[in-house]
């Protein structure tokens, strides 16, 4: 009883200080009554519909924001707000502004609050919002089986030819392996980062990328402790096996943000998907099929061709997912989810590969290795070459 | 790879037949977006939503207010006051203070104004040539502030010279003779100088000719119905650029509350451009041409035209008679100052078709 009494008395104190401070307000001491209130508003979603901009407006500043006019490309332009326009702390609204915009090219939306300060959001190329119906569910279902599901099984085919590869040839794949993921580490951040810097600031983009990264680490760590024990009781030791399905795992959820990428891009209006473009993602994706078999390949064994299959399925199934979701009910907040689960998958992967490296030896000497040096700068050089097609 | 800017991909490679690419892609799938991206452009308003404040600065009243004529009389003759000289012309005195205020730009949007008399732009100033013109000036804004009046006075009467600047709490009276007969103004001369026009302290002078003294005519200017217009802009977020266009301050006011005229009777337009930031700006009437008097000082037309511009602190007088019923669009021909509140109309009432 005394114990919860001294873990409660901490608590009612800091409620108590709490009061006083919201009694008081010593800021507004600071900031005296004249002062203009802190404005924020973040644009989360911009769809363009025919002849209509459509606008999800967030209020993350701490005093509400009261929106007076829309300018859209330096014109005064009516709009309807069925929500409102008094936006409180984190309070949101949709405008409606029936603008003439043109297909192909740039519109600039403007929303001025009462005080007058404005906040921008620019359309890079206006193109019509896709809607969640048929026609563009088969669109993007096609692109997301283009860049991802096709090329990850086409690399997954180059199986046979790798375990006729001698061991000096399987150290320069699997350090290509690494190599090619590592790329997809640095990547995914650096877009995990860069999608964060987007988020309201009351979502903490970063924190929240790097939480979501060390959580899908741990839990992956922990799904590949428990499959290499269950593998280990049914069939022996089958390390390869295991380390397939996890490298699969990581590369699906990478995709699935890829798509996730795709899809919003289309829902923001901030890309025209050229068939360069297209083929830039395929060309890139058909290594992580590589990636995915080269443990198998190593362990030299007959894998039945369902099984294959299955890896390419995990590997390159999510992009079309990730397509589907960003296109049709995007946020930023997904965007930095599934980017940072991506980043954490691949980081345990790469993990995985260069302990399964180093069986026999240290990892930091398997690594200083010759061939598993090329195979690093190899996996590394491709990934760029490729992704130069796309960025 | 997540950055998918058209820009920087077209920067990246040169080709900028890419530019509809992705157009290009929907249209092999079958699908025909184009059709589906042109409704009737009538159902786009341009515009501003919704209306000022009519507890506000009233920008209808504004066009033909001068030396506080709409104030009630006793409240008047606090802040004007008009006393004949033996010579025949007046001593016209009048009461100006600096103050700031918030007032209404556009519908739901205040801006920090620091004002003449609680308005922008200022209170009308209208003599005639040779009167006396004695202004006391009160600073009860919290920076200091200045009256600079163009038309000829002493320097120790120019406001903007150093040390003229009337500091918050004080006073100064500006008189000199009303000279020459034009179309002028006043405002704010203390530094910086952009800042302490941008913020609303300018207002038009106005100096009718003497009848006697005019060259030729003889009798002035011909009766009028007559407008005071302030070509005006607004910079809401101090970064040197004006996001809100107007004449007489209120953006769009008199699209929705469009300025009454009488077709056949004469109509006068004292123009005036205090617009900051912007070089110039300009006035174009629809179908209609008008006769300039640049700056008012003669009383013969320079120029008969559709389109004036007029540079920073440049101002005309403009005339024009209705022909026909109906409204008449006026304003700025840059589409830009236009579609940013600078837009309003005549409606000519009355004669026939």
């Amino acid at each position: 009883m005394r114990r919860w009494l001294f873990a409660a008395l901490p608590l009612v104190l800091l409620a108590a200080l709490l009061a006083v401070i919201v009694w008081s307000g010593p800021a507004d001491a600071v900031r005296g009554e004249n002062y203009p209130p802190v404005e924020r508003l973040t644009f989360q979603r911009v769809t363009l519909e025919p002849g209509a901009i459509v606008v999800n407006l967030m209020n993350d500043g701490p005093d509400e924001v009261t929106i007076a006019q829309v300018q859209v490309d330096d014109a005064f332009w009516t709009y309807d707000a069925d929500e409102g326009t008094a936006l409180q702390h984190l309070g949101r609204t949709t405008l409606r502004i029936p603008y003439p915009w043109v297909e192909g090219e740039a519109h600039v939306v403007r929303v001025l609050t009462s005080t007058g300060t404005p906040f921008e959001h620019e359309i890079p190329v206006a193109v019509e919002t896709p809607r969640a119906n048929a026609r563009f569910f088969g669109v993007f279902t096609l692109i997301g089986v283009y860049v991802g599901v096709l090329p990850v099984v086409i690399g997954l085919l180059w199986f046979p030819f790798l375990t006729q590869l001698s061991a000096r040839g399987m150290d320069f794949l699997l350090a290509l392996t690494i190599g090619l993921l590592a790329f997809l580490f640095v990547d995914g951040a650096h877009d995990g980062f860069e999608a964060s810097a987007m988020l309201p600031e009351s979502f903490q983009g970063a924190v929240l990328f790097a939480l979501a990264a060390a959580g899908a680490f741990l839990l992956l760590e922990g799904i590949g402790a428990w499959l290499q024990a269950r593998r280990r009781e049914v069939a022996g030791a089958n390390q390869g096996w295991v380390l397939s399905v996890l490298i699969a795992v990581g590369i699906g959820l990478h995709n699935f943000g890829e798509g996730l990428a795709i899809g919003s891009a289309f829902a923001l209006g901030e890309v025209a998907l050229g068939t360069l473009l297209i083929v830039g993602f395929t060309l890139h994706n058909t290594t992580e099929g590589l990636a995915i078999v080269a443990p198998l390949a190593r362990e030299r064994q007959r894998v039945p061709a369902v099984d294959l299959l299955k890896l390419g399925a995990i590997g390159g199934v999510p992009t079309i997912a990730g397509a589907w979701l960003g296109g049709f009910v995007y946020s930023p907040v997904w965007s930095v989810l599934f980017l940072a689960i991506g980043v954490g998958a691949i980081a345990q992967v790469i993990g995985q590969i260069a302990r399964q490296m180093g069986r026999d030896s240290s990892p930091v000497r398997a690594m200083a290795a010759g061939p598993v040096l090329a195979g690093l700068f190899a996996g590394f050089a491709v990934m760029y070459v490729t992704g130069m097609l796309v960025g | 790879m997540l950055k998918l800017s058209r820009r920087s991909w077209l920067q990246a490679t040169g080709l900028s037949s890419l530019a509809g690419s992705l157009a290009a892609g929907a249209r092999l799938r079958g699908q025909d977006a184009a059709a589906a991206h042109h409704p009737p452009h009538g159902s786009h308003v341009m515009g501003t939503v919704g209306r000022v404040s009519p507890d506000g600065f009233n920008p209808t009243a504004f066009l033909r207010d001068w030396n506080f004529s709409r104030v009630a009389p006793d409240a008047r003759h606090k802040l004007y006051r008009e006393t004949p000289r033996p010579d025949g012309t007046l001593l016209r005195e009048y009461e100006i203070y600096a103050a700031d205020r918030e007032i209404e730009i556009a519908p739901g949007m205040f801006f920090p104004a620091w004002t003449y008399n609680g308005q922008v732009p200022g209170p009308t100033i209208r003599a005639t040539e040779g009167d006396r013109v004695k202004v006391t000036f009160r600073n009860l804004g919290t920076h200091p502030h200045s009256i600079h009046f163009h038309g000829w006075h002493p320097p120790a009467m120019d406001g903007a010279l150093p040390g003229q600047e009337v500091q918050p709490g004080g006073s100064f009276v500006y008189e000199f003779d009303a000279d020459p007969f034009g179309l002028h103004l006043y405002h704010c001369h203390t530094v910086p100088l952009k800042r302490h026009i941008h913020k609303g302290l300018y207002g038009a002078f106005l100096i009718d000719p003497r009848p006697s003294t005019a060259p030729g005519a003889g009798a002035g200017r011909p009766p009028a119905d007559e407008f005071v217009m302030i070509m005006n802009a607004f910079d809401t977020n101090f970064d040197a650029e004006n996001e809100v266009y107007a004449v007489n301050t209120v953006a769009n006011a008199y699209m929705h509350d469009p300025i009454r005229v009488t077709v056949g009777r004469p109509v006068r337009i004292y123009l005036i451009n205090v617009t900051e930031f912007d070089l110039i700006n300009s006035f174009h009437l629809h179908g209609m041409f008008f006769d300039v008097f640049r700056t008012g000082t003669s009383l013969t037309t320079s120029e008969r035209t559709d389109t004036l511009m007029l540079c920073q602190g440049e101002r005309a007088i403009l005339e024009t008679t209705f022909r026909y019923p109906g409204d008449f669009m006026f304003h700025a021909h840059q589409s830009e100052f236009a579609e940013l509140g600078w837009m309003g109309l005549f409606r000519a009432e009355g004669g026939t078709t």
